[in-house]
C-alpha cells in the first residue's frame, strides 16, 4: 500500500530513544525506549491516566517532549512522518451529513489548499481504504449513524488511505460490545499480515488483545516497559515496574494484573529499571 | 396564458421596476446564499451560539453606525469582525468554556448596543433607527451598498472555498485534523471572520437580532434531507435563496392588502416562510445502526484483499 514501507521494510517503522515527557509540571514519562517493527502488532498497555494518550500525542508531535528521540524512517506524502492516527472516539451527530466515504476521502491531504491527487486516484484509494476494512457497502451512510465498531472501522480506512507506514490507535476497544472489539482485533491482525503496518493500539486491559499482539510496551508510573508479552507481563517485570509488588495471575487464558501483598520487597523492585530489564529481551 | 394570469396576480404590480425592490434582490440573494454556506459549517461545528452572539453583536455597529450617519453595513462587519476576534482570543478548549466566554462578550457588546441606540434615539432626528438595526429594512436600503455587500459575500465566499478541506475536517474532528497538519486555531480564526462576515450581510436582510435565523435555519432543514455535505450545502443555498425572495415578494405584496397601505416587515416574512417550511419539510428518520438486522448477523469485516492494498 506505501511505497516507502516496501522499500524500506526493514527499517523499523518507529525507534524511540530515552524519551522524556513532562506536561504541565507533571511527568509522564522517564527514559523510555522501544522500537516498532513492521509487520508488527504492539499492545500499548496502561490504566488510565497512565499516559497512553499523551505518548501517542507525543509520537505524532502534537505534545513536545522533554528530551529523547523519536525516529521514523518513512515520510508520507507533504514530508510528514508517515503515521495513520485513529483517535478513541469522533462526535459527530447523527443530524451531520458526513458519509464514511466523506471521512476517509478526509485522509487524504485534509490540510491541503489544493488536491494532490487527481480525483479518480482519489477515488480509487478511497474504495481500496473501505475495502480493506469491510466497510465498501456503507460508504454512502452517515458516520453518525454508524454503530461503534463500525465507526472504529471508518476511522481505521481514515488513517489507512494516507498510506501509512505505522498506524496508532488510542483506546480502539474502548465503549464496544465483545462482538464489536472482536472484529476490530480480527481487522487489525489482518491488516497487519496483509499490509506489513506497524501497529500500535493502546488499551486499559490487555486481555481482549492478549493473544493477537506480538509485543506490549505497559505503562505505569511514569515508566516503560516492552517486549513479548510473556515475558514482559509477569509479577516480577511489572512489580519492578509498579515499584511495588504486584501479582500477574493467568487464569482460563486471561490475565489479572493485582496489588501484591508482599510489600518487603519494595526496595529490590526499585533497584531494577524495568527498560534496562527487559530491552534484551526483545526479538 | 395560464402562468401569466398566475404571476400577475401572485406578483403586485411593479414589483421588478421598483428600483428599491431590485437592490432587495439582489443583496437578499447574496446574503441567503453567504449565510446559508457559512451557516452550513455552523451547524455541522456546533457553533450556532457564536452565529447568534454575533448577529445580535452586529446591533452595536449598526447603531453605531446610525449615530455616525455611515452605511449600517460597515457598522455591523465592523463590530462583527471585532466580537469575531474577541471571541476566538479568549477561546478556551472546553466546549463549556466557549459557550461562557461567548455569554460574556455578547452582554458586554449587548450593552454598548443599548447605550448607542438610547443615544440614536434621544440625539438624532433619525426615525426607526432602532427597528431597522434589529429588525431589518431591506427596501430603505440605499443602492450604493450594493458594491460594499458584494465584496464582502464574495470575500466570505472565497474564504470557504479555499479552506473547505481542513475545515471541514476540523469540524469533523480537531484531533484528526491536528494530526494531518491542520492549523486548527487559524482555521477556527478565519471561520468565525466568514462567520461575522455572512451575519453582517443577514444583517441587512432581516435585522441583527433576526439574522441567526437564515444563518441556521436553512442548513438544519438541508442536513435532516440529505447525506453528503456537497448535497447540504446546495439544498441549504436554494431553501436560503427561496425562502428569501419568496418573503420580499410576500411582503411587497402585503401592501395592497391593507386599506392603509401598510405592508409587513421582509424580515417577518422571511422568518415565517422559514419556520413553514422547517415544520413542512420532515426529518428523515434515523436512528444509529438502522442498517442491522435482527435475522442477520452483522458482516464480519472482510479480511482486507491484499490486491487492494499493494504498494502501487
Amino acid at each position: 500500500m506505501n511505497q516507502g514501507r516496501s522499500s524500506n521494510s526493514s527499517n523499523p517503522a518507529l525507534e524511540v530513544v530515552d524519551l522524556n515527557i513532562v506536561v504541565g509540571g507533571r511527568r509522564i514519562l522517564t527514559d523510555a525506549s522501544f522500537t516498532l517493527n513492521h509487520t508488527t502488532l504492539t499492545g500499548l498497555i496502561g490504566a488510565n491516566g497512565a499516559g497512553k494518550t499523551t505518548l501517542l500525542k507525543t509520537i505524532l508531535g502534537l505534545i513536545p517532549h522533554e528530551s529523547g528521540t523519536i525516529r521514523s524512517q518513512n515520510f508520507g506524502e507533504h514530508g510528514r512522518p508517515s503515521i495513520g492516527y485513529v483517535p478513541q472516539k469522533i462526535n459527530l451527530d447523527p443530524d451531520v451529513p458526513i458519509r464514511t466515504f466523506d471521512l476517509v476521502e478526509l485522509g487524504i491531504n485534509g490540510r491541503g489548499l489544493r488536491r494532490s491527487i487527481t480525483k479518480k486516484e482519489r477515488f480509487k484509494r478511497v474504495e481500496e481504504a473501505l475495502q480493506s476494512v469491510g466497510m465498501s457497502h456503507l460508504a454512502d451512510r452517515r458516520v453518525g449513524l454508524l454503530s461503534g465498531g463500525e465507526q472504529q472501522r471508518a476511522m481505521i480506512a481514515h488513517a489507512l488511505v494516507g498510506r501509512p507506514d505505522l498506524l496508532l490507535l488510542d483506546e480502539p476497544l474502548a465503549n464496544l460490545d465483545v462482538r464489536a472489539e472482536n472484529e476490530v482485533v480480527q481487522l487489525l491482525t489482518s491488516l497487519k499480515a496483509t499490509t506489513g503496518l506497524a501497529i500500535l493500539l493502546s488499551a486499559h486491559d490487555l486481555n481482549p488483545i492478549l493473544e493477537v499482539v506480538d509485543q506490549v510496551i505497559y505503562l505505569a508510573e511514569s515508566k516503560l516497559a516492552s517486549g513479548p508479552t510473556e515475558e514482559v507481563v509477569t509479577t516480577s517485570s511489572l512489580s519492578a515496574l509498579y515499584g511495588h509488588h504486584v501479582e500477574v495471575i493467568r487464569v482460563n487464558g486471561r490475565v489479572v494484573v493485582v496489588p501484591g501483598r508482599d510489600s518487603s520487597s519494595h526496595h529490590d523492585y526499585d533497584q531494577q529499571h524495568p527498560n534496562r530489564n527487559l530491552t534484551r529481551s526483545q526479538p | 396564458m395560464i402562468i401569466s394570469t398566475l404571476l400577475h396576480d401572485i406578483v403586485a404590480a411593479g414589483f421588478l421596476t421598483n428600483p428599491a425592490v431590485r437592490t432587495a434582490i439582489v443583496v437578499g440573494a447574496l446574503s441567503a446564499t453567504v449565510s446559508s454556506v457559512v451557516g452550513l459549517f455552523t451547524v455541522v461545528r456546533g457553533q450556532s451560539f457564536a452565529g447568534h452572539a454575533l448577529s445580535d453583536i452586529g446591533a452595536a455597529g449598526g447603531s453605531g453606525a446610525a449615530l455616525a450617519n455611515i452605511s449600517p453595513l460597515l457598522g455591523f462587519v465592523a463590530m462583527n469582525l471585532i466580537g469575531a476576534l474577541t471571541l476566538e482570543a479568549f477561546q478556551p478548549k472546553r466546549v463549556r468554556g466557549r459557550d461562557l466566554v461567548t455569554g460574556v462578550v455578547l452582554g458586554a457588546i449587548l450593552g454598548i448596543a443599548a447605550l448607542l441606540l438610547y443615544l440614536d434615539t434621544t440625539l438624532t432626528t433619525s426615525t426607526g433607527t432602532t427597528v431597522s438595526v434589529l429588525f431589518g429594512s431591506l427596501f430603505t436600503l440605499p443602492s450604493n451598498s450594493l458594491p460594499l455587500a458584494i465584496g464582502i459575500g464574495s470575500v466570505s465566499i472565497f474564504t470557504i472555498a479555499w479552506i473547505y478541506r481542513p475545515l471541514l475536517l476540523s469540524s469533523v474532528s480537531p484531533e484528526l485534523a491536528q494530526v494531518q497538519g491542520v492549523r486548527v486555531r487559524w482555521i477556527s480564526l478565519v471561520f468565525l471572520l466568514a462567520l461575522a462576515a455572512a451575519v453582517s450581510l443577514s444583517a441587512l436582510l432581516t435585522g441583527a437580532i433576526l439574522s441567526t435565523a437564515l444563518l441556521i435555519g436553512p442548513p438544519t432543514i438541508a442536513t435532516r434531507r440529505t447525506h453528503s455535505i456537497r448535497s447540504a450545502l446546495v439544498l441549504s443555498i436554494a431553501i436560503g435563496i427561496g425562502v428569501t425572495l419568496a418573503g420580499i415578494l410576500l411582503s411587497y405584496d402585503s401592501v395592497a392588502w391593507t386599506s392603509q397601505g401598510v405592508g409587513w416587515p421582509v424580515s417577518f416574512c422571511i422568518v415565517a416562510l422559514l419556520t413553514l417550511v422547517f415544520f413542512l419539510v420532515p426529518r428523515r428518520t434515523h436512528t444509529v445502526g438502522e442498517h442491522l438486522t435482527k435475522d442477520e448477523p452483522r458482516s464480519a469485516p472482510t479480511p482486507p484483499s491484499s490486491s487492494a492494498l499493494v504498494s502501487k
